[in-house]
C-alpha cells in the first residue's frame, strides 16, 4: 500500500467513525411525543406544615380500597423525634393510620420508648408516598410488563397481569409498594389516577387540612406547584439510587430516608 | 420507558369511581355547598375551615341518593389526631391546642362540648 | 371493586413470619422467605449435576464415568424442582406462565424461564444420547419377548417410542452419539453456569438492597453451585451404591437373577476411587467460592459506605451464629479440613459432603433472608420466623413443610427416572 492509499483510507475510517450512532437512527415521532407529553405529575411534600393527623392515610386507604386495618399503606406518615441528648427515634405506628395520639415512640415487638417532655429537641412529621420515579426501579425488574410508567408519569400495577412474584417489591428502594392483602397482587400510590383523570385532587391531596401534600403538572411552567419546585429548595429521598424521584420534599433532614 | 404494558389497564384505572368529593382546601367545600350552603359559610370562616368536610362526615360517593345520609364519624380518636398534646415545638403541631387524652374528660366524646363547626371555646355548648 | 374489599382486619403476606422491632416502614416485611431460599440452593444442585457429569462427558476424566452418569440422571431429576419454589412462592401461581408469554427483558427474571427450558432440553438431549443404545436394547428385547403381560406391553411401547425412530445401534452410529453427546456437554457447561450465574443476579442487581446488591454475587452463586452440586452427587452417590451393597449382600431384585450383577467388593471399589476424585472438585470449588464470600465481606467492610453500620449490625452481631459458625464454620472449614487431613475414606467425605450441602444452605438462607432482615430505613431490623406448623395454605408453603416437599421431590423424580433410564449401567465396551 502507499502512503497516499493508506493516509487517505485513514481519513476515510475517522471520517466515518466520527459520524455518531444516533444520527443514523431513524426518529420515531411517537417517542418523541411520550418525551414531551403535556402532563407530568408531581409531588410536593411540604414537612414543615405536616402535623401528623394521618387523614391523608384514612383518605387514601378508603378511596383505594387498602383494608383499613390491613399493615399495609400506599402512603404513611412518618416521626421524627431528637432529644437534646442527640438520640433519635423514628416511628410509623400503622403507617400513622390513626394519627400520633401517644407521645410515647413505638419500637417495635410492643415496646414503648417513653421520652421526657423536656428532653425533646427538634420532632417533625414526614408524609410519605411512591416517588413515581422518573426511571422506576421497580418497573424495570417486573418480569411481565404487569407495572408500568404511563405517559402522564404515574407508575401503575396491572391487577390482572400481575404473578405476584414480589420482585418489584424488593426493588423499590422506598417500601412504597406491598401485596395487597384482598387481590393478592403488587400494590402502590397511583397518585389517585382515577381522581386525576376526573380533574380532582387526589384523596390524600383533598383530605389534608394544612396544604403539606400537593400536586402538579411539572411540565406546565405556570402550575403554582411547578413554580414551587422550580424556585424554592427542594429534595427528594434517596436519590443515590438514580431512580430520580418525583416526589418533592420541603424541609428534609438527613436521617429522612 | 422498559418495554411494553397492557395499554387498556390505564383506562381500567382511570375508570374506577372516585368516592371522595372536592372538599379538599384548594377546592373550599364547594360541592357541599351546593346544598349545605349555610352550614359550610359558616364552618370556612372558623377555625376549622381548612378541614374538608369529608375528613369526618365520610367519603360522598352516590350521596344524597345512596346513602342519603352520611356516616359521621363523631369519635375522640377522630379529634385527638390533630389535639392529642405533643411536645413538639419545632413542628406545625405546636399551634393546634392539644390536650392529654388520659386526663381530659376520659371516656367522653368531644362533641358533645366542643362545636367541631364553631371549635372556639366561646362556643362550646 | 369499589366496597367489594372487607374492611376488616387481616393478615398481609409475611406479617405471619416477620418480627418487626425498631423503625421499620410500614410496608416492609419478609417477602421473599423460605421458597425463594430454595430456589438458588435447588437450581445450584442442579447447574452443579450437571458440571460434575460433564468433566467426564467434556473433559473425559475416565475415573468419573460412573458418578457422571449418575450425576446427569439425577441433575435431570432435579431439574423440575428448581422451578417448583418459584411457582410456590408467587401469589398468583396461575399467571406464572406469563412469564413466558410476555416476557420483559429488562427483568433479571424474565429469561429465567428460557434459560432453564434451554438448559432442561440440552440436559434431556444429552440423555437420550447416552441412553439411546439402551433404549433400543430394551425394545428390542421386550419385543422378542414370548407372552408379554400388559406390562410388559407398555414398557415396550414406552422404550419404543423413547428410541424416537433411531434404532440404528451399531458402532458408529453409537460413536456419533458420543460425538453428540460431548457437544452437548460442552454447550451444557457455559448454559449451566448462566442459569445459576443469572440466579445470582437476580440477587446482585437489587440496587434498593445494600446486602445484595455486589457484581460479585454471579460469580460467589455460580462457585457455591458446584459445590453444592458435586457435594450431593458425592453423597447420593456413596447413598445409592450402599443400597446396592445392601441388596448385594441379601441377593435381592436384579442380584437374586443376574449373574452379572455386580458384587460387594467391585461396587466398593469403584465407589472409593471416584469419591476420592469427586471430593478433589469439591475442594477446588470451595476455596474459590470461599474466597469470593470473604472478599466480599472484606471489601464491605473496608469501604464501609453508608450502609455499613447496619449490615455490620445484622453480619457481625445479630447473624453472627448463622453466618460465622453455622454457614462458615460447619458449612466450609470444617468439612474442608475433614477433607483435607490425610487418610481420607469414604465415610469421612460422606460426612463432608453433609456438611457442605448444609453450609450451602445457609449461605442461601443469609443472602436471601439476611438481606431482608434490616430495613430500607437502616434504623429498623427484621426477624424471620419459619412457621414450622401450618395453619393456613399461605404457612404451608413458605414454611418448613413447603421447603421439604421441594427437597423430597428431587428423590421421588429420581426413583422413577431410574426405571427408565438406570443410572448404574454397565455397559460392555469403553465408550471413549
Amino acid at each position: 500500500m502507499e502512503r497516499r492509499d493508506f493516509l487517505k483510507k485513514c481519513i476515510m475510517v475517522i471520517a466515518g467513525a466520527s459520524v455518531p450512532l444516533s444520527a443514523l437512527t431513524l426518529v420515531d415521532p411517537k417517542k418523541v411525543l411520550a418525551a414531551n407529553p403535556s402532563i407530568q405529575w408531581a409531588f410536593l411534600v411540604d414537612t414543615t406544615k405536616c402535623v401528623g393527623c394521618g387523614f391523608c392515610v384514612k383518605a387514601c386507604k378508603t378511596e383505594n380500597d387498602i383494608p383499613l386495618n390491613a399493615n399495609v399503606t400506599r402512603t404513611w406518615v412518618e416521626r421524627y423525634v431528637y432529644t437534646k441528648d442527640d438520640r433519635r427515634y423514628v416511628d410509623s405506628p400503622k403507617g400513622a393510620l390513626d394519627g400520633y395520639t401517644d407521645a410515647r415512640i413505638d419500637l417495635g415487638k410492643g415496646e414503648f420508648k417513653e421520652i421526657d417532655k423536656d428532653n425533646v429537641g427538634k420532632a417533625f412529621f414526614v408524609p410519605k408516598l411512591c416517588n413515581h420515579c422518573a426511571s422506576p426501579a421497580c418497573t424495570q425488574v417486573c418480569p411481565v410488563g404487569a407495572t408500568y410508567k404511563a405517559d402522564n408519569g404515574v407508575v401503575l400495577v396491572d391487577r390482572k397481569w400481575c404473578i405476584g412474584c414480589g420482585y418489584c417489591i424488593m426493588a423499590c428502594p422506598y417500601a412504597a409498594r406491598f401485596f395487597h392483602p384482598v387481590l393478592k397482587v403488587a400494590d402502590k400510590c397511583t397518585f389517585c389516577y382515577h381522581r386525576l383523570s376526573k380533574g380532582l385532587d387526589s384523596a390524600c391531596v383533598n383530605a389534608c387540612p394544612f396544604g403539606a401534600r400537593k400536586m402538579g403538572n411539572i411540565h406546565d411552567k405556570n402550575d403554582p406547584i411547578t413554580q414551587i419546585i422550580m424556585n424554592e429548595r427542594v429534595g427528594v429521598l434517596k436519590d443515590e439510587f438514580g431512580t430520580k424521584p418525583q416526589a418533592f420534599y420541603i424541609g428534609l433532614a438527613q436521617e429522612v430516608r | 420507558m422498559y418495554s411494553y404494558h397492557r395499554k387498556s389497564n390505564e383506562a381500567e384505572w382511570a375508570n374506577q369511581p372516585a368516592k371522595y368529593g372536592t372538599t379538599g382546601r384548594e377546592k373550599l367545600h364547594e360541592f357541599c355547598a351546593e346544598c349545605h350552603g349555610d352550614v359550610v359559610k359558616i364552618r370556612t370562616e372558623k377555625l376549622h375551615g381548612t378541614i374538608p368536610c369529608e375528613n369526618c362526615h365520610g367519603p360522598v360517593l352516590n350521596h344524597p341518593e345512596k346513602p342519603e345520609k352520611l356516616d359521621v364519624d363523631r369519635s375522640r380518636e377522630l379529634c385527638l389526631r390533630c389535639h392529642t398534646n405533643l411536645p413538639y415545638t419545632t413542628s406545625e403541631r405546636k399551634r393546634i391546642p392539644g390536650i392529654d387524652p388520659k386526663t381530659h374528660n376520659t371516656g367522653a366524646v368531644c362533641v358533645s362540648c366542643h362545636n367541631p363547626h364553631n371549635p372556639s371555646l366561646e362556643g362550646m355548648k | 371493586m369499589v366496597g367489594q374489599i372487607a374492611q376488616h382486619a387481616m393478615e398481609v403476606h409475611g406479617e405471619a413470619w416477620t418480627i418487626k422491632e425498631l423503625f421499620t416502614l410500614p410496608n416492609e416485611e419478609i417477602y421473599w422467605s423460605i421458597q425463594i431460599v430454595m430456589y438458588p440452593f435447588m437450581t445450584g444442585l442442579v447447574a452443579g449435576a450437571f458440571v460434575l457429569s460433564s468433566l467426564y462427558h467434556v473433559f473425559g476424566i475416565e475415573k468419573l464415568k460412573e458418578i457422571a452418569r449418575f450425576s446427569l440422571v439425577f441433575s435431570f431429576a432435579l431439574l423440575p424442582v428448581a422451578m417448583m419454589p418459584l411457582l410456590l412462592h408467587l401469589q398468583q401461581p396461575f399467571r406464572g406462565i406469563h412469564v413466558m408469554m410476555t416476557p420483559h427483558f429488562t427483568s433479571a427474571i424474565a429469561a429465567f424461564g428460557f434459560v432453564f427450558s434451554t438448559y432442561g432440553c440440552i440436559v434431556a438431549t444429552e440423555l437420550w444420547l447416552v441412553y439411546r443404545k439402551y433404549f433400543v436394547q430394551t425394545a428390542l428385547e421386550l419385543k422378542a419377548m414370548k407372552n408379554r403381560g400388559t406390562i410388559d406391553n407398555l414398557r415396550c411401547l414406552l422404550f419404543a417410542a423413547l428410541t424416537l425412530g433411531a434404532w440404528d445401534i451399531s458402532d458408529e452410529a453409537v460413536e456419533k452419539d458420543h460425538k453428540a453427546c460431548k457437544i452437548m456437554a460442552g454447550i451444557g457447561i457455559p448454559v449451566a453456569c448462566f442459569l445459576h450465574g443469572y440466579a445470582g443476579f437476580i440477587f446482585g442487581s437489587v440496587k434498593a438492597n445494600a446486602l445484595w446488591m455486589t457484581p460479585l454475587m454471579p460469580v460467589i452463586f455460580i462457585c457455591s453451585a458446584v459445590v453444592s452440586g458435586v457435594a450431593l452427587c458425592i453423597l447420593c452417590y456413596v447413598v445409592v451404591q450402599e443400597i446396592r451393597k445392601f441388596m448385594a449382600r441379601r441377593k435381592i431384585a436384579r442380584w437374586a437373577k443376574d449373574v452379572n450383577a455386580p458384587t460387594v467388593d467391585q461396587l466398593e471399589g469403584a465407589k472409593h476411587e471416584e469419591v476420592m476424585i469427586a471430593s478433589n472438585y469439591l475442594m477446588y470449588f470451595m476455596i474459590a467460592a470461599l474466597t469470593l464470600e470473604i472478599l466480599d465481606l472484606i471489601f464491605r467492610g473496608y469501604t464501609q459506605v453508608k450502609s455499613w453500620d447496619i449490615l455490620r449490625e445484622v453480619i457481625m452481631e445479630r447473624d453472627f451464629t448463622k453466618i460465622f459458625v453455622m454457614q462458615y464454620g460447619l458449612g466450609n472449614i470444617l468439612p474442608f479440613l475433614i477433607m483435607v487431613l490425610p487418610g481420607r475414606t469414604v465415610r469421612r467425605t460422606t460426612i463432608a459432603t453433609i456438611l457442605v450441602l448444609f453450609g450451602v444452605f445457609m449461605m442461601r438462607y443469609n443472602v436471601v433472608i439476611g438481606g431482608q432482615a434490616f430495613s430500607l430505613s437502616f434504623a429498623g431490623f427484621m426477624d424471620y420466623e419459619l412457621p414450622i406448623i401450618p395453619h393456613n395454605i399461605e404457612t404451608y408453603k413458605e414454611g418448613l413443610l413447603g421447603a421439604l416437599t421441594v427437597a423430597a421431590t428431587p428423590f421421588v423424580l429420581f426413583y422413577f427416572i431410574n426405571k427408565v433410564m438406570p443410572a448404574f449401567l454397565k455397559e460392555e465396551e469403553p465408550t471413549h
